[in-house]
């Protein structure tokens, strides 16, 4: 398991991808894949940044865990953070299919997580916000 | 990310290459709020995007309610992994994808 501890700041997003590429080197999944992983962790990141905390910032732990050995067959990527409470699975979602003038500009991030990832998971728990995101890896193409 | 633009008339092109990110978008929305001034057609490029998250995506819906009250806005070259994010989300019935 791989382990990073930023405060939750937009400039740290650079670490956080630095942190992500770095874990999934091994991982011999589809670049595609990597981008979906990628995309649900700034996702998360970001909504750490401004829901847990802001206008305040604090630290924000993720951990990532390749299941399954030398050919892992699933992630498992956790993220920590001592904000407020602040359950993202408990945002309205976005109406997709509300025409121009009605769409509204928030709830993305997180929808895109929902759907993107195979499994998510959030609970609160000795005063942090722990949010779980799993995916299933395939195996590489071409 | 880069930006490229390129202007004939008050039709404005703007090619967005790389990632497009929560680092970035701030920028790239004060560019393009900026460089549409008296544009009627925005066209946007996307043949080099390689990701795109949230934050780009709201950055092309602010672009697309604030170009219908000034002209027309046409999104062309959409590769296939950044078409299916504007199909998971419904941004495949907001933009206009040539």
């Amino acid at each position: 398991m791989k382990e990073l501890k930023v405060e939750a700041t937009i400039e740290n997003l650079a670490k956080v991808f630095t942190f992500l590429q770095e874990s999934l080197e091994k991982c011999e999944c589809a670049p595609k894949t990597k981008r979906q992983i990628k995309l649900c962790v700034e996702e998360v990141f970001m909504n750490i940044t401004h829901y847990a905390y802001n206008p305040e910032t604090g630290p924000a732990q993720i951990s990532v865990d390749m299941v399954g050995g030398s050919e892992p067959t699933r992630i498992v990527i956790s993220f920590a953070d001592e904000g407020r409470p602040y359950d993202p699975l408990k945002t309205q979602e976005p109406d997709i299919d509300a025409d121009l003038d009605d769409r509204k500009i928030g709830g993305l991030g997180v929808y895109l997580v929902k759907t993107t990832m195979d499994n998510v998971e959030y609970e609160h728990k000795d005063g942090k916000n722990i949010l779980t995101i799993e995916k299933d890896l395939d195996q590489k193409v071409g | 990310m880069n930006f490229t633009k390129s202007q004939d008339g008050n039709t404005l092109t703007v090619e967005l290459i790389g990632e497009v990110d929560s680092m970035n978008t701030p920028e790239l929305e004060e560019k393009l709020l900026k460089e549409t001034v008296g544009v009627t057609e925005l066209i946007f490029d996307l043949k080099g995007l390689e990701y795109i998250s949230s934050a780009g995506l709201r950055v092309l819906l602010t672009m697309q309610k604030m170009m219908k009250t000034q002209g027309s806005m046409v999104i062309k070259n959409t590769n296939e992994e950044v078409m299916d994010i504007f199909k998971v989300t419904g941004f495949v019935r907001l933009l206009n994808l040539a």
